[in-house]
């Protein structure tokens, strides 16, 4: 490979340093990128093992007990106080239903909005085509606006402006924002894989345009799109900023997203629960608890999500 | 096809660029066309009206709080909204550097695992590697801020300390006495590095292995090392992917509220200004967060840090704009 060698007719064994390709000074340096490349990797896996650790180790004895799923907080609160109570239901499922009910309003209007960049905005005419431009900026913004900003809109437009009192229903409210621009990328991104020729078959029969969205290139997407929406929902699930000041933690077992004594979640609880940790030792086991639920939710949820993608991927 | 249409034939074959014709004169007049297209168009437009509803919401629900403002909003250090005083200067300069401080430890971490990943991992491992950094964005970040504050906090005080011992003479290193115990920009700075690692990765990671076989092989056939070849082929064409997907992750680092609360130590409101990353302070999140529990039913306090909020949007605005703007650009370059 040096110049004016061809390896056809010169050995390479004949070329001095072409064992190593190059010459020192350019060998050393390959070598010593090799080695930070490598030590790059090493390095930033170092506090993903660390976190997994430290939350495993001091939270893995509150979540395996059977108490943990089965009781709320109730006990712990005068009167009755048994300070000893470990249950965290009750933010387990404060934290899931809020979760679904945020899906069942972000997923329609992110898919939909998804349909219309790609089959409306992609291949529409100049008007669609511009409208599709905007909303696409739109999304891209929502996805950068941060989960407190969504918590103060919502407090603006809910309690400012409408009169209203919060309700668990203002942090599904929040998440919502947050969750619609994951789903609809994911959503579009699975979409312009459907292949123009099914479309076009359908459309080739006579098939209106809406009968192929829904008939041929959606369920052709699915198993993508309920991958991002699961990706999605994983990413709002962790989230804290709009359960502090949108909710009031409640520590008993409650299912109403519209009542007036708050909800509880596994963020709020660990944040409520922190301030206590370093005095009391059930106050520690309660918060890394919840760390390492919270953990195992979003991971079992993100992990069925890419399960789901991959076994069930649009083959081209 | 034609004959329902009124479109040749002509018009219905896919781009080349692999572009879906998605069957623009496809039949349009009927009712359900009507309905599901205007539906589309519906969640587009609420996408819009929500994006631009929070605009006029915060506008509008901090002038007037603005207006009572008894100093200077701009230019004051002083943030307590009980007492009608908001300046958000601190504010600011605690954001944007632990976000900057977030960013250059991040992004070279990035860039060398998106190449680890793209041309040094064998391909059986730089799957499971590109998963292992997607983890770190699985961990929810009250987690982060409980390990940062417990945890690494307590032991970060070192490294700071020898930080401050070597390069003490510049004033971003100096020390203070305020802060005790690591809870710092400084140690912020690292934790929100590590929660912005996972997407400045997977976008590097993205534009790297979509360089071009040609490039790489006109490198490596002038007889380029492996990391010459990079270096001429494959960061020259990642560049612009590099630099958006490093706004995206400020973005969110600006944002970030809860692992910030968590972990930054507040200031009382008369401590000295000093220029030092080993102070504490409030971000633009972390002050909202703090106070609007409390804050609620005092509508000037709630105008306080709904400001607050505006100016953490528009700083999140334009972060994300300009990232966009570089990704649209690249995109016609490369088409």
């Amino acid at each position: 490979m040096d110049q004016g060698s061809s390896p056809a007719t010169i050995g390479e064994e004949a070329l001095p340093g072409l064992d190593t390709g190059r010459s020192g000074g350019r060998a050393l340096k390959n070598n010593l990128a090799t080695v930070l490349i490598w030590l790059a990797f090493l390095i930033a896996l170092i506090p993903l093992v660390w976190i997994l650790w430290e939350v495993i180790s001091k939270g893995a004895h509150s979540v395996t007990s059977a108490t943990w799923w089965q009781k709320d907080q109730s006990g712990a609160l005068p009167p009755g106080f048994d300070h000893n109570i470990r249950g965290a239901r009750h933010a387990i499922v404060g934290t899931l239903e809020i979760g679904l009910i945020t899906a069942i309003i972000a997923i329609p209007i992110a898919v939909l909005t998804a349909i219309y960049l790609v089959e409306y905005g992609r291949a529409g005419g100049n008007l669609n085509r511009r409208i599709a431009r905007v909303v696409s900026f739109m999304v891209d913004i929502l996805s950068g606006i941060p989960s407190i900003v969504a918590a103060l809109f919502v407090f603006a437009v809910w309690v400012t402006t409408l009169n209203l009192h919060l309700v668990p229903f203002c942090v599904s409210l929040a998440l919502t924002m947050l969750m619609i621009p994951v789903v609809t990328r994911s959503t579009e991104e699975m979409l312009k894989l459907v292949p123009t020729e099914l479309r076009e078959a359908s459309y080739a029969l006579g098939v209106p345009k809406w009968k192929t969205v829904l008939r041929i290139v959606l369920p052709t997407s699915i198993s993508g799109i309920i991958t991002g929406a699961l990706l999605g929902l994983a990413r709002v699930l962790g989230e804290t900023a709009p359960w502090l000041f949108l909710t009031t933690y409640f520590a008993y077992l409650t299912y109403s997203p519209f009542g007036g004594n708050g909800i509880a979640s596994l963020p709020t609880l660990i944040s409520g629960q922190a301030d206590n940790m370093s005095g009391a030792p059930i106050s520690a086991d309660r918060v890394w608890g919840a760390a390492l639920t919270l953990i195992i939710i979003v991971l079992a949820i993100n992990l069925l999500g890419r399960l789901l993608g991959r076994l069930t991927r649009v083959k081209s | 096809m034609s004959s329902i249409t009124g479109v040749s034939v002509g018009d219905e074959l896919s781009d080349p660029s692999g572009a879906p014709n998605s069957g623009a004169g496809a039949s349009t007049g009927t009712k359900g066309d009507r309905v599901f297209g205007g539906l589309a168009m519906g969640a587009g437009l609420l996408v819009v009206a929500i994006v631009s509803l929070v605009a006029i919401f915060l506008l509008v629900q901090a002038i007037p709080a603005i207006g009572k403002d008894k100093i200077n909003f701009l230019t004051s250090r002083e943030f307590t909204s009980a007492q009608l005083r908001f300046g958000i200067v601190q504010l600011l300069w605690t954001t944007v550097t632990s976000s900057l401080v977030a960013l250059v430890l991040a992004v070279p971490f990035a860039v060398g695992i998106a190449l680890f990943l793209t041309h040094y991992a064998p391909p059986w491992f730089s799957r499971i590697g590109a998963a292992l950094i997607d983890l770190l964005a699985a961990v929810p970040s009250i987690v982060y801020g409980l390990w940062g504050f417990y945890v690494v906090a307590p032991k970060f005080v070192h490294v700071q300390d020898a930080l401050n011992s070597v390069l003490g003479w510049i004033p971003l290193f100096g020390k203070v006495d305020t802060v005790t115990g690591g809870a710092t920009i400084m140690m912020v700075g690292v934790v929100l590095a590590i929660m912005i690692l996972p997407i400045i990765t997977a976008l590097s990671r993205e534009v790297f292995a979509q360089t071009p076989v040609t490039h790489k092989e006109g490198a490596l056939a002038l007889g380029a090392t492996r990391w010459e070849m990079i270096r001429t082929a494959v960061l020259p064409f990642g560049r612009p992917g590099v630099i958006s997907a490093s706004m995206l992750g400020l973005g969110r680092a600006l944002g970030e509220t809860i692992a910030v609360l968590f972990i930054l130590s507040a200031l009382p409101g008369t401590t000295k200004w000093t220029w030092s990353l080993f102070n504490g302070g409030s971000t633009f999140a972390s002050q909202i967060a703090n106070d609007a529990p409390n804050d609620q039913n005092d509508a000037n306090s709630m105008g306080a840090l709904i400001a607050a909020g505006l100016v953490l949007f528009v700083l999140t605005f334009v972060v994300n704009a300009i990232a966009r703007v570089i990704i649209e650009r690249r995109k016609e370059f490369t088409e």
